[in-house]
């Protein structure tokens, strides 16, 4: 091969290996979020309504999270299998109706403040059947707060001296200790807001606020109005 | 230049055996593993944390670093120590005369540590910019929308603490590296092999910058503060490392500078006759070694903050928050001075080249560049000003940070004055050089607002501090990189730009960066904050605005990069030995220079002036010619 | 500086007088389009009385740098134009070195200008009481009269306000009433944030276990905007807000709906303190 020919097929392979490093540093790493679960419409509801079903693990297990198994994370239920997402595609200008089996045990809030119920249809939330407008801040196990939205829902916890507690996710609501807890808020226009845990449940971080509490997909995510 | 024997004859199998590259990278990945496999045995009360993160930060330091000693050992760095511990005699050269191959290991020849400099700074300038690409990508939306959340901030920490870190060597690495010792007549840096080592230990702290991303990246900026340092995910060890190495590297080529110039120069030169630039090195060099440990101090505390629970920072064990600030700016104020002082010396270095006339207040330049090094060190509380710093400091930081921009002052005096009655050609350098004095100027004119604590109130934490540093550290240090590229390369490499290219590479460059930096002057008095990927709607179409510029000046980079391959791989055509008719000693000695730098002999006498262009002002008469061969 | 006759024999133009009447003519147009156009709707407005004490300060600072500004711009296009080298010419430029009379009033001058704005400076920040910014758990100057006082609580990630003087009612939006002295303090429950309502003109670092003071007097009745000026991690940028100026009788209303609503929250609120360390104050179980 000619001087002229060798330089040239030089440059050209250092640019493809450049751009495929970029495209790989790009795709793979920069722009992945994970997957948006969008929540199920209710079949002949006056309003239109969707259900969102959600848990919360101590543990989240290496199933859904090869990397960080020990970290505490919220599920979503999508087709009968808890997936680990916190993206979720709502309607506009509707009620969606949530669901969260809370299998983690209590670790009370930073800030009690929190522990009020505020936004939801009502100002209330349904903890296993008893409708609550407040609870007991030491019981705080996690919040669901949508603040762009004014939705401030506060998760009480599994208490310590329940049975078959759940060590791994994910939990079996049939078969292992937890709370239910039912709410229903309005979604206005469209568009993206975050939502998250208020609760310090990273524990091993300082302040509990680390790890967990700071990635998307484990206690923080996206509502999107659409 | 005696040919090693047989070196043709070895197989490469056996010429890639010893101390090189490969040896380094093979050394280095078995540190890492074997710090961390180290960091996993310890165990203990402190450190029943790590189960619940499932993160070590222990092991990760060890990794790093032993993978750092592992790869400088096999670079050959221990080589000399050990030799010498056992008694065998000094040597100076290592592996100056082995062809390509010495730009891909340990040299002593300055000049190849020069070079390696300039790859290496440009590659790293590279990364840093393709984030910074991808932060004006998420910008286009006033949600978050194209990367996540996370990785945002960590985009946007790599893209500061990348160019902070790798930018503060972008003029004394590769061209004081070079020319220093040309310049004032030695044959070498006074510690050769420390040059060297200031280099690779960069290019360690480089590549575990960018393996952040593998941990889990880092939410805190390029700033590291505290407590937030100490919260985050197992990423933020790669950017302590980095500083910490980087920190050490400045501090070397600190004192390897101050020690040369002090002690190596040529009979003849004494201080009032050294060109400018080295006295801009070596400004730059006493901020270097005076703040430079500040920095690897303060981030080994960190490190100790996040490993084994102490608590420099956190308030909860009796630390302070304020104290991370207050030690971090101590040095991270000197640390842009660091960035500005070369940009001032290689601006007044290349003016007089162009406009035909001496340096125009030679004492009053280097009296400016002593009393920004000087002032530096007191005004670093103005970096905090609202954050409710005792109240009684504030006029003291308010007043100290007014006056620094006297001595700065002086500086633009000096271009001015060089400007005055000259004979400017607008070669691509000089194009650079005028560049440079305009962003600098609205760069230093945005600083007085800041140093102002009712307007920093403001413009504190919002895109205006950004505008502010970008035109200073991007429109000054890299406007004068380029400058100093196009001017010198033709002496280092011996081939020469085309012009075209460069001039469109110019145009390009300087066009976009006023049209990207300059509205974020006002985006930041409209209220947006910084490192935030979602803000106003009404913010939108000055962000777009914002975003494309950017796009295209990240072309005009590209421009560049074809100028490189294009005149450097392809047309490689001979530069001259002294192509802008510089009076400077460096364009004396022939291209290619020397590994000697001067003929064998006693060095020739430096008693001359280094800007002696230009005609005496004659009462009426005529402008003449220079004389001949000047 | 003397001229040089050219060797075609046309009389070289007194570069200096030129230069320094087309920058004195530049001044005296831009200055006060600066001081009276651009200066009253400079940021951050006129919501407060330190916003619009900081839009006074702005306005001197603009006007301060113009006649700067003008000058080096100017001149590089003056010497660009008028300094140059012909094509392919060889000519010398002229060798002079310095000027001892022209450094030494640059410098004076440029030093009596650097000193008097920080002399200016240091009168407005103490006269405004801290002009808007964090000044600490002991402000240097602090109005007189009454104040009504404001607990500002930054968090990872949202801000949440107490009002001592109603019963230490904690809401999630701030509102002011306009027209009265406002005692903020400015405390954060973690890492530092920043409390930045930008149409007020305050900005205030919330540090751990530190009470920052600000004092402000809102002039206008306006929505304004919370951001949070310091990252504080994931959802720095999202930790914004909207905060009201209301009337004083509007305030009354809202603050005591507001501690009818949250009246069995505020029960199990700690007291009131200038800070606060929750559990977890360092790494958590």
């Amino acid at each position: 091969m000619s001087v002229m020919a060798r330089k040239l097929a030089g440059v050209t392979g250092a640019v493809v290996i450049v751009g495929v490093l970029i495209g790989l540093y790009i795709n793979n790493w920069a722009v992945s979020t994970p997957q948006a679960i969008s929540a199920t419409p209710v079949a002949d509801a006056t309003t239109p309504t969707s259900d969102l079903t959600l848990q919360t693990d101590a543990a989240v297990g290496p199933q859904e999270s090869p990397n960080h198994p020990d970290w505490v994370s919220y599920l979503v239920k999508q087709n009968g299998r808890w997936i680990r997402s916190t993206i979720f595609t709502v309607p506009a200008n509707s009620l969606v109706h949530v669901t969260v089996y809370q299998f983690d045990g209590d670790s009370g809030l930073r800030n009690p403040f929190l522990s009020a119920v505020q936004g939801t249809v009502g100002g209330t939330e349904t903890v296993d059947g008893k409708a609550l407008n407040h609870i007991n801040p030491e019981e705080a196990s996690h919040t669901f707060v949508v603040p762009q939205l004014g939705v401030f829902v506060p998760l009480p916890g599994v208490p310590e001296e329940a049975k078959n507690q759940c060590e791994v996710g994910p939990c079996d609501p049939g078969t292992m200790a937890h709370r239910t807890v039912e709410f229903t808020f309005h979604t206005g226009a469209k568009g993206r807001f975050r939502w998250q845990c208020f609760v310090p449940c990273a524990a091993g971080t300082y302040f509990n606020f680390g790890g967990p509490m700071q990635s998307l997909g484990y206690m923080d995510g996206y509502i999107d109005v659409v | 230049m005696a040919q090693p024997p047989s070196s043709e004859a070895r197989p490469l199998w056996r010429r890639l055996i010893g101390f090189n590259l490969l040896t380094a990278v093979i050394l280095g990945v078995g540190g890492y593993y074997l710090g961390w496999f180290i960091g996993h045995q310890i165990n203990g009360k402190s450190f029943e944390y790590q189960e619940k993160i499932d993160e070590n930060d222990v092991a990760l330091l060890l990794a790093y670093v032993f993978g750092v000693i592992g790869f400088l050992i096999g670079l050959g760095f221990a080589n000399y120590p050990i030799s010498r511990l056992l008694g065998k005699p000094a040597s100076l050269r290592e592996k100056e005369d082995h062809g390509i191959a010495r730009y891909f290991g340990l040299c002593t020849d300055h000049k190849v540590v020069g070079i390696q400099y300039l790859c290496g700074i440009g590659l790293f300038f590279f990364i840093g910019g393709l984030n910074a690409m991808l932060i004006r990508t998420e910008l286009l939306h006033d949600t978050p929308t194209f990367v996540g959340p996370g990785q945002y901030l960590t985009i946007v920490g790599m893209h500061g603490t990348m160019m902070m870190g790798i930018f503060t060597s972008a003029a004394l690495g590769p061209f004081a590296n070079y020319f220093v010792p040309i310049m004032i007549g030695a044959r070498r840096m006074a510690f050769p092999r420390i040059e060297s080592l200031t280099f690779w230990m960069l290019i360690a702290a480089g590549f575990i910058l960018s393996s952040t991303i593998f941990f889990g990246g880092f939410p805190t900026g390029w700033t590291g503060y505290e407590p937030l340092n100490d919260q985050a995910v197992m990423g933020m060890d790669s950017y302590i490392v980095f500083f910490a190495l980087v920190g050490i590297s400045m501090c070397l080529l600190g004192i390897n500078m101050m020690a040369t110039i002090i002690t190596m120069r040529a009979p003849g030169l004494t201080w009032s006759r050294l060109p400018i630039f080295i006295w801009a090195v070596f400004a730059t060099a006493v901020l270097m070694v005076l703040a430079a440990p500040m920095l690897v101090a303060t981030l080994s505390m960190s490190a100790l903050d996040r490993t084994i629970n102490t608590s420099f920072f956190i308030p909860g064990g009796g630390g302070s928050s304020y104290l991370y600030e207050n030690l971090f700016w101590f040095f991270g104020h000197p640390e842009v001075y660091i960035l500005a002082l070369p940009g001032f010396g290689i601006v007044l270095e290349l003016l007089p080249v162009f406009t035909r006339k001496p340096l125009w207040g030679y004492r009053l330049a280097i009296s400016g560049m002593l009393g920004v090094s000087l002032l530096s060190f007191f005004v670093w509380q103005h970096h905090l000003f609202v954050s409710g710093i005792n109240a009684d400091l504030r006029p003291f930081y308010m007043l100290s940070t007014e006056i620094i921009s006297l001595p700065t002052g002086f500086i633009f005096l000096c271009v001015m004055g060089t400007l005055w009655k000259g004979r400017a050609s607008f070669t691509v350098p000089m194009l650079f050089c005028m560049a440079w004095t305009f962003n600098f100027l609205i760069g230093g004119l945005s600083g007085v607002f800041l140093s102002d604590t009712p307007s920093d109130t403001t413009t504190h934490g919002s895109f205006f501090v950004m505008a502010h540093f970008h035109y200073t550290i991007m429109g000054g240090l890299v406007f004068s990189f380029f400058a100093a590229i196009y001017y010198w390369v033709p002496k280092m490499l011996g081939l020469t730009f085309n012009e075209m290219l460069g001039k469109a590479h110019f145009w390009l460059m300087f066009i976009a960066f006023n049209s990207t930096f300059m509205p974020l002057f006002a985006l930041g008095m409209a209220g947006m904050p910084r490192r935030v990927s979602s803000y106003a709607p009404e913010l939108k179409g000055l962000n777009v605005w914002v975003s494309i510029s950017a796009f295209v000046l990240g072309f005009s980079m590209l421009i560049f990069l074809y100028n490189v391959v294009y005149s450097l791989i392809f047309v490689r055509k001979r530069a001259e030995a002294n192509p802008w008719r510089s009076k400077s000693m460096e364009w004396q000695v022939p291209t290619p220079v020397p590994i000697e730098n001067f003929p064998p002999g006693p060095i020739p006498s430096f008693d001359f002036d280094p800007y002696d262009y230009g005609v005496p002002p004659s009462p009426g008469g005529g402008a003449q010619p220079a004389p001949a061969g000047a | 500086m003397s001229s040089e006759a050219p060797p075609a024999g046309a009389p070289e133009p007194d570069h200096l007088r030129r230069f320094v009447s087309i920058w004195l003519v530049a001044t005296i147009i831009a200055l006060p389009l600066v001081i009276f156009v651009l200066g009253p709707n400079l940021p951050p407005g006129h919501g407060s009385d330190v916003a619009s004490g900081q839009v006074t300060d702005n306005t001197v600072l603009t006007a301060m740098a113009t006649p700067v500004l003008l000058l080096v711009v100017i001149y590089m296009i003056y010497a660009t134009i008028n300094f140059r080298q012909a094509k392919g010419g060889m000519l010398e430029g002229q060798a002079v070195r310095g000027d001892a009379r022209l450094q030494t009033s640059w410098i004076i001058i440029t030093g009596a200008l650097v000193l008097s704005l920080a002399v200016y400076g240091t009168i407005r920040l103490e006269q405004g009481y801290g002009a808007g910014s964090g000044s600490g758990p002991k402000p240097l100057t602090v109005p007189s009269g009454k104040k009504l006082p404001v607990q500002v609580i930054a968090q990872q990630w949202a801000f949440t306000y107490r009002y001592p003087t109603y019963g230490g009612v904690e809401t999630t939006h701030l509102e002011l009433p306009v027209n009265e002295d406002i005692e903020l303090h400015v405390t954060s429950l973690d890492v530092i944030h920043s409390f930045w309502a930008y149409q007020l003109g305050v900005k205030a670092d919330a540090n751990p276990g530190v009470d920052n003071v600000t004092f402000v007097k809102p002039t206008r009745i306006q929505t304004f905007e919370v951001h949070c000026a310091e990252l504080c991690g994931l959802w720095h940028g999202a930790m914004y807000d909207h905060g009201k100026v209301v009337s004083d009788a509007d305030f009354e209303t809202w603050i005591h709906e507001e501690q009818r609503n949250f009246a069995a929250t505020t029960k199990v609120l700690p007291p009131y303190a200038l800070t606060y360390a929750p559990e977890p104050t360092e790494r958590g179980h």
